[in-house]
């Protein structure tokens, strides 16, 4: 039997006993005669061996089996805890080693070390490999569906946190910090790994799962107002605002500067009146929507040779740097510099405070987010019997459904942390086993299931059910109302159709989009339909000679057809400006569009 | 009585009106019949669509809201017996397509009383099967010196098919020109008249012998017997209605299929409607969703208007919209504004979508309404004429 050989996809050569082939090139790589790098993958089915050892795949250790026994032995992990060896000794002596996707094929590996049996080739160095970083910092990540864990890993890498230590030299675009982060109590051995206590990013916060007059269905959360005031979950935007001095063809500059009023665009004395003398703001001014934070003039835009002797036309334009639509904050800090080209440069950091308010999303670890619907007096939030207050009430129909069983065991975990004073072990598939810590509990004198007796906060009266109440790590996701509300009754509108500009930050019209003008005719409200296209409204001169658009003279108070002179009826008709404009583009085509008037009625 | 009746002749349909004779005991009074027909009368009524309704609409997104549910849960039946039919939202997209080759034709054929017990069942199904030569054949080889091909016969095959060796010999001789053919028992040899035929010829001959058509009914490609209750139903995979109405066994009132276009060239386009209303209605039953029938009948009754089947496309009912704009606003405008421009088309503005685009009051609803008013000139000319 003569199997083919491919190096690096291409055919090689042919090999005759297949199976003794690949044993001895892997027994040969184990041994360090051949790079570790290579992998080989024999093919059963389609006869072939395929060996790699380009750039590129994707490989992950495993601790190599014989016989059923790991290589991996206590002596090796004592000497590993000693520091006399490390990982690459391992690899280099055959203990452990990588493979690719291909050569995994071939494999065949254990889970747990007590699982192995004479047929397995390999065995995990951790269940939690499976997993990736981000994944493997939910605690009890094994109680879950896969998807949970998927939507908790991807919350997480939304969280604000501590970002980066020199935050406060960094001039990062839209950048958040959480104001007291927290280690989680519940932690996995993924948050020593990376360092997680130096770059924290959520708050431990207690936590009852119960309804609170139906403010906190569907997802939603409620917090409680004297935690929001003692600083839970208190943020700060950080965005900065730049100016470049440009240079363009002719010599000429930009100019960072107070605009002079004969400047054309100038603004109004009061938009500038932040700034100092050198044109730009200075530290620690609060700034609202509009003002200007860098003052800057740039040199009229078409200057043609003509211009250069006509010295009215050479006024410079306002071309300042403001705070945009919706926005407030204080200056942080001021930079001027130079970029590459030598152009002056010039970056303002502002900062804003963002408090918890409703609207703001939060989620555990668990792919349980949810947005606050409600902020409760803390004389109102339900109260245990010695005295704990909740700061956030999350909703017990959140849990059925989506059967996050480890929300449910964190929050006990967490409350035996907080009562033992030690952050519990809750890696996926080798945490503290949840019967512990129930018993831990109980010896604390609560409830072994987690629940307590609560008394309802406006009326007093005890709740006639027991509450699930503990301690959760919450984190603060980066989607906050305050970037995201928007409204416009009047507004901008687009130069060239006239219809409303679109998005937040132009002070956009909200679009009524095909659905919603389907449920309008559906309805047979017609007129209501044809107020809500009004935005883009025009009246235009007719002619009804030709059917085109005629030309409305101001000063002389009539109208006049291009093409069939001022002899002939011309009416004005109602349409929208985008229509006018098909019209128009249909003109430039070469297309003659003839309107037929006629008397609606 | 009588007379009751007849006032109501031209206010109830007559449908109802008999329907209301038939339930009414005879010996009613004549006050009680009244208020029967006067409650039948509001409810009719109140039961009518609105003037100025916009149908259209309301049934595309009644019908087009389920149907973004179906995509999820399409069921199958892998591994069962039964024939693999599309169905859910593909089916329906075939249908209102107006597609003329749909991808699984099915027919169901019900027999008469005497055939449907089931005893001969399998003859009659292989009957109905269209067969091709290969279907009876044990054996075919070609004998490169004689420049023959000699074909061996499957009596089984053919006990089935009614066939016996001289009839197909007979069959070959119709379709093949320029071959000696010579009938023995239980095999045919084919020989070729020209002496130099090449045996790339032969071959090409003996792939072509094997495909000729010997029995059955031609488009009818897969059998299979079923039993529906007490009776015996023959399923099929590909369609021939004509054909099928033809044979004697076969129950002509309940025979069915699939293809409705097949429907509308054999039976016309009132049987093609109401196919299109059955297999609409069929698929959506089917996901356990609830749609009011009158949509489907709309969009089959815009479908057939012409007389022929029009699919809901830009080739289809959307190509016969008078607005140039209407048809610009749904898929390839610059072709239907270039055609529009050389033709020199004139838009009459009557419908809905050009309306919105120019952002005039909408034909529909409160749009349809319209005051009349005599303006004081016209009533004073009038006057003088008068």
């Amino acid at each position: 039997m003569v199997t083919d050989v491919y190096l690096n996809g291409k055919f090689t050569g042919t090999v005759d006993e297949a199976e003794e082939f690949v044993e001895k090139v892997v027994t040969e790589r184990r041994k360090g005669k051949i790079t570790n790098n290579l992998n080989i993958h024999f093919d059963k089915k389609g006869q072939g061996i395929y060996i790699d050892v380009s750039k590129g795949r994707t490989r992950r250790p495993l601790i190599v089996v014989k016989e059923g026994k790991s290589l991996l032995t206590e002596k090796h992990i004592k000497q590993l805890e000693k520091g006399e060896i490390s990982w690459s000794d391992l690899v280099n002596q055959g203990i452990i080693e990588y493979l690719d996707a291909l050569e995994e094929e071939n494999a065949y590996v254990a889970f747990f070390e007590h699982e192995l049996t004479p047929e397995h080739t390999h065995l995990e160095v951790s269940p939690i490999d499976i997993l990736g970083l981000c994944t493997s910092l939910v605690p009890y990540g094994n109680f879950n569906q896969s998807t949970r864990l998927n939507a908790g890993s991807k919350n997480q890498k939304q969280a604000l946190g501590f970002y980066a230590a020199n935050f406060n030299v960094r001039m990062d675009m839209d950048v958040n910090l959480l104001h007291t982060p927290q280690v989680p109590i519940v932690r996995t051995i993924m948050h020593e790994i990376s360092n997680y206590a130096k770059h924290p990013a959520g708050q431990n916060i207690v936590v009852a799962i119960m309804s609170h007059g139906g403010y906190n269905m569907e997802d939603a959360v409620v917090l409680n107002k004297s935690s929001v005031e003692r600083g839970l979950a208190r943020s700060t935007y950080y965005r900065p605002a730049i100016a470049e001095e440009l240079r363009y063809s002719g010599g000429l500059i930009d100019e960072i500067c107070i605009p002079d009023k004969e400047v054309k665009g100038y603004k109004s004395e009061k938009d500038y009146r932040l700034l100092n003398e050198d044109g730009i703001i200075y530290p620690e001014a609060v700034v609202q929507e509009g003002d200007v934070l860098i003052g800057k003039t740039s040199p009229p835009r078409f200057l043609s040779s003509m211009d250069e002797y006509n010295l009215a036309s050479s006024t410079r334009r306002e071309s300042s740097v403001g705070m945009k639509h919706g926005q407030k904050g204080i200056i942080d800090f001021v930079l001027i510099t130079e970029n590459e080209e030598g152009n002056k440069l010039v970056q303002v950091k502002i900062r804003d405070q963002r408090i918890p308010e409703i609207g703001d999303k939060f989620t555990s670890r668990h792919g349980q987010k949810g947005v606050v619907a409600l902020i409760v007096p803390q004389g109102d939030m339900p109260f245990t019997s010695s005295g704990i207050i909740p700061d956030l009430i999350f909703s017990p129909h959140g849990i059925p459904s989506r059967m996050t069983i480890s929300h449910l065991i964190e929050l006990i975990g967490g409350k035996v942390g907080a009562l033992s004073g030690r952050y519990i072990n809750g890696t996926t598939f080798s945490a503290e086993p949840e019967e512990l810590l129930r018993k831990e509990l109980l010896r604390h004198g609560f409830r072994e299931n987690g629940t307590e007796v609560m008394y309802d906060g406006i009326t007093g009266k005890k709740i006639l059910a027991k509450i699930y109440v503990g301690s959760i790590y919450y984190l603060k996701l980066k989607h906050m109302v305050a970037n995201k509300l928007h409204s416009r009754a009047r507004g901008p509108i687009q130069l060239l159709t006239r219809q409303p500009t679109e998005g937040r930050a132009k002070e956009g019209g909200l679009r009524l989009g095909e659905m919603e003008k389907d449920t309008f005719v559906a309805h047979g409200a017609a007129m209501l339909l044809k107020e809500r296209f009004d935005s883009d409204k025009t009246v235009v001169p007719v002619c009804e000679g030709c059917g085109l658009v005629a030309i409305y003279d101001e000063f002389k108070n009539r109208s006049f057809c291009p093409i069939c002179g001022e002899n002939v009826t011309i009416s004005n008709v109602e349409m929208s400006y985008a229509f006018k404009l098909f019209l128009d583009e249909m003109k430039s085509l070469g297309v003659y569009p003839k309107l037929n008037l006629k008397s609606k009625y | 009585m009588e007379n009751l009746y007849k006032e109501y002749d031209d206010l109830l349909p007559k449908s109802i009106l008999d329907e209301i004779k038939e339930k009414v005991p005879s010996s009613i009074s004549q006050t009680r019949l009244k208020k029967i027909l006067e409650a039948s009368h509001k409810e009719w009524n109140e039961s009518r669509v609105d003037p100025g309704e916009c149908v259209g609409l309301v049934s595309a997104e009644s019908i087009g809201e389920p149907g973004t549910q179906m995509t999820l849960n399409t069921f199958h039946f892998a591994g069962v017996a039964e024939m693999n039919v599309t169905m859910g939202l593909p089916r329906i997209i075939e249908i209102l397509d107006g597609r003329s080759h749909i991808s699984t034709p099915m027919m169901e054929i019900y027999l008469k009383k005497s055939h449907s017990k089931g005893t001969d069942i399998r003859k009659i199904a292989q009957s109905v099967k269209e067969s091709r030569l290969k279907d009876i054949l044990s054996g075919i080889s070609i004998n490169v010196a004689e420049n023959t091909i000699s074909l061996e016969l499957n009596n089984e095959g053919m006990k089935e098919l009614d066939l016996i060796p001289s009839k197909v010999a007979a069959i070959l001789g119709k379709s093949i020109k320029g071959w000696n053919i010579k009938n023995e028992r239980e095999s045919i040899t084919l020989k070729a008249r020209s002496k130099d035929e090449s045996i790339n010829e032969i071959y090409k001959m003996k792939e072509k012998i094997k495909e000729i058509y010997v029995g059955g009914v031609k488009g009818i490609n897969q059998v299979l017997p079923v039993k529906r209750d007490d009776e015996f139903v023959i399923l099929t995979f590909g369609t021939n209605l004509k054909e099928i109405l033809k044979l004697d066994f076969v129950d002509h009132s309940r025979l069915r299929t699939n293809d409705i276009h097949e429907i509308r060239n054999v039976l016309g386009i009132e049987a093609a409607r109401q196919a299109i209303i059955n297999e609409v209605y069929k698929v959506i039953e089917n996901q356990g969703l609830n749609v009011d029938i009158r949509h489907i009948m709309l969009v089959a009754d815009t479908m057939c208007t012409t007389g022929n089947i029009k699919g809901i496309t830009r080739y289809g009912v959307v190509s016969d919209k008078s607005s140039v704009l209407a048809r610009a606003s749904f898929e390839t405008p610059v072709k239907h504004i270039i055609s529009a421009s050389l033709s020199g088309e004139i838009d009459p503005l009557k419908s809905v979508v050009e309306n919105v685009m120019i952002n005039q009051q909408v034909p529909i609803g409160t749009g349809v309404i319209k005051l009349m008013m005599q303006s004081k000139k016209e009533l004073k000319s009038s006057d003088k004429k008068d």
